[in-house]
């Protein structure tokens, strides 16, 4: 069975993960427990972004929004003293899942270059809010005086956290997993491909579309309240547009329209800038012409060049 | 009599100067085969466009099993039981036929805010799908993807979607649209199957067709229907046989 193979290929990759830390320690350095734990933040981020781009044809281009409200609603609760982790990381989903459904709302009426377009408006807005609150500190950003707290799990711990990071992006998988073969991820993904024949079927798409990018939303806050805790530093550049865009590269690089493609993206585009970043500033030289050979001869991005298929 | 299953009233589409559908008058009754048909430009696929709701009219009333439905949209309609097929095939081509069909049975088996068990395990969703696939003689190509049937098979996929949402009215617009001779003796046979089951809109430029299948006969020309009547009166009437079936009815 060809889709073994790939099963394998996949359990071998969740088995790296679990040993990062291990390695990391034995052989002190713990600069990789970082480094891997920042990327699969993004990847989460990007299995989000994933769900409303490659599945449901969506082409946003402000997810970085939600990764800055995500922040937001960590940071502005530590900010007054309000460090219960519980209660900040639940503030983020909340918050990036509705402010997604008002975006959404506004910006599922339009189709095509518009819906980039504005969907990029809204995060710029978002952005320019960031940089202009100065009790927040504006466009300097702030320190994070201690990592979300969530009584014995103790994310001051960087390991703790990795293992924190490994699970939620595991468990994301999985329920996205059954997300997009279920009812609701087959009107999606169908959706993408005839809008027109979901109509005369019967099938009102607008609040499938709606709801889908406010979960996409809600997985994009989930990320940003990591990323916080991670940095522990809150920046609007969060939220820049750039980020957007990068969180866009990793999705298409990995493989749009797949579960483990964008996880396989984060990887493949933060470990190339960590690489290429020490040899040179420039290191975009390299990702550019990449990109464009995945997009020309990989259909379904790195994923697609993996061994066997998914069943 | 009973109000008609569609009764439409003074229908009027434009595009710019254009005037595609012109003050149409047409009364459907439950259980006939209605046939609409008219030279290439006569406004015949603008017409099924505004019955399906996918085209909103200039003007004019359009009713549906008792109700003012010219308001709503192709969704609401299909819930009502308005189905419609597609001159340029129009399915999901990376879905296999099954779920294309049970996709159809889906859009009328309740909400899909479902978000855990997989489409593909609701018995609801694949049986009736099963059947209706056997009904249109795709029952052992369930598992090819779409995009590999042969066009054919497609325009029988097309019609299977088309059932499996339950319809009361079948809007088909050139159901033998580019099919070869063998192809399109098996959609015949298919839709005359259907007919006296299901009330059918059948658009179609194949006289041969038309005449194996209509119970009753419209003619559109320049957007305005210029006669109607059943296929024998169709057949002598002298208008019609100027304006399109010209001399080859004749013989």
């Amino acid at each position: 069975m060809r889709s073994r193979a790939r099963m394998l290929t996949l359990l071998g990759g969740l088995l790296v993960l679990l040993l990062v830390p291990v390695v990391a320690a034995l052989a002190d350095q713990p600069f990789y427990l970082d480094l891997f734990r920042r990327i699969m933040i993004f990847a989460i981020a990007a299995v989000g972004l994933d769900l409303i781009l490659g599945f449901g044809g969506m082409v946003s281009f402000g997810h970085a929004a939600y990764l800055g409200i995500g922040a937001y609603a960590v940071a502005i609760p530590a900010f007054y003293g309000i460090d219960n982790g519980l209660a900040q990381w639940t503030l983020a989903l909340v918050l990036s899942g509705l402010i997604a459904l008002a975006i959404g709302a506004v910006s599922l009426r339009t189709s095509g270059v518009s819906f980039i377009m504005i969907t990029l408006a809204f995060a710029q807005m978002l952005y320019y809010l960031g940089i202009s609150i100065n009790a927040w500190g504006a466009d300097d950003g702030m320190r994070l005086a201690r990592r979300s707290q969530f009584g014995v799990v103790n994310l001051a711990n960087g390991y703790v956290f990795y293992y924190v990071v490994l699970a939620l992006l595991v468990a994301l998988l999985g329920l996205g997993h059954r997300l997009v073969h279920a009812r609701f991820g087959v009107v999606i993904r169908a959706a993408k491909s005839n809008e027109a024949r979901m109509r005369a079927i019967g099938f009102s798409t607008f609040r499938y579309k709606l709801a889908a990018f406010a979960i996409a939303g809600a997985v994009g806050g989930l990320a940003g309240a990591l990323l916080t805790n991670q940095t522990e530093y809150l920046t609007p550049s969060y939220m820049h547009w750039t980020r957007s865009g990068e969180i866009m590269v990793m999705v298409i690089l990995g493989g749009m329209g797949t579960l483990y493609g964008p996880v396989l993206g984060a990887f493949a585009f933060l470990l190339l800038e960590d690489v290429l970043s020490a040899w040179t500033v420039h290191w975009q030289i390299v990702l550019g012409p990449l990109l464009v050979l995945v997009v020309l001869y990989a259909r379904r991005g790195l994923y697609g060049l993996l061994p066997g298929r998914d069943g | 009599m009973a109000e008609s299953l569609l009764a439409v009233r003074g229908l009027t589409k434009r595009f710019g100067g254009l005037v595609a559908t012109d003050n149409v008058d047409l009364d459907v009754a439950d259980g006939e085969t209605l046939a609409i048909i008219g030279p290439n430009g006569a406004g015949k696929t603008t017409l099924i466009g505004q019955l399906s709701g996918d085209l909103a009219p200039d003007a004019g009333t359009i009713r549906f099993a008792g109700d003012d439905v010219t308001a709503l949209p192709a969704p609401a309609r299909s819930q009502r039981g308005l189905a419609r097929s597609f001159q340029i095939t129009s399915i999901f081509a990376e879905f296999t036929a099954l779920d294309n069909v049970a996709l159809a049975v889906q859009a009328h088996a309740g909400h899909s805010f479902r978000f855990w068990t997989p489409a593909r395990a609701e018995r609801a969703l694949r049986e009736p799908a099963q059947a209706t696939l056997q009904q249109v003689g795709l029952g052992a190509r369930a598992d090819v993807p779409a995009r590999a049937l042969a066009h054919g098979e497609q325009r029988q996929l097309e019609i299977a979607m088309a059932l499996a949402t339950r319809p009361r009215l079948l809007l088909l617009d050139e159901p033998v649209a580019g099919m070869g001779a063998d192809e399109s003796q098996r959609m015949v046979q298919l839709l005359r199957a259907l007919r006296g089951r299901h009330t059918i809109v059948l658009v179609e430029h194949d006289m041969d067709v038309v005449w194996a299948l209509a119970d009753r006969i419209s003619v559109m020309v320049y957007g305005r229907v210029i006669a109607s009547g059943t296929p024998e009166a169709i057949r002598a009437n002298a208008d019609v046989r100027r304006a399109y079936l010209g001399e080859e009815v004749v013989a």
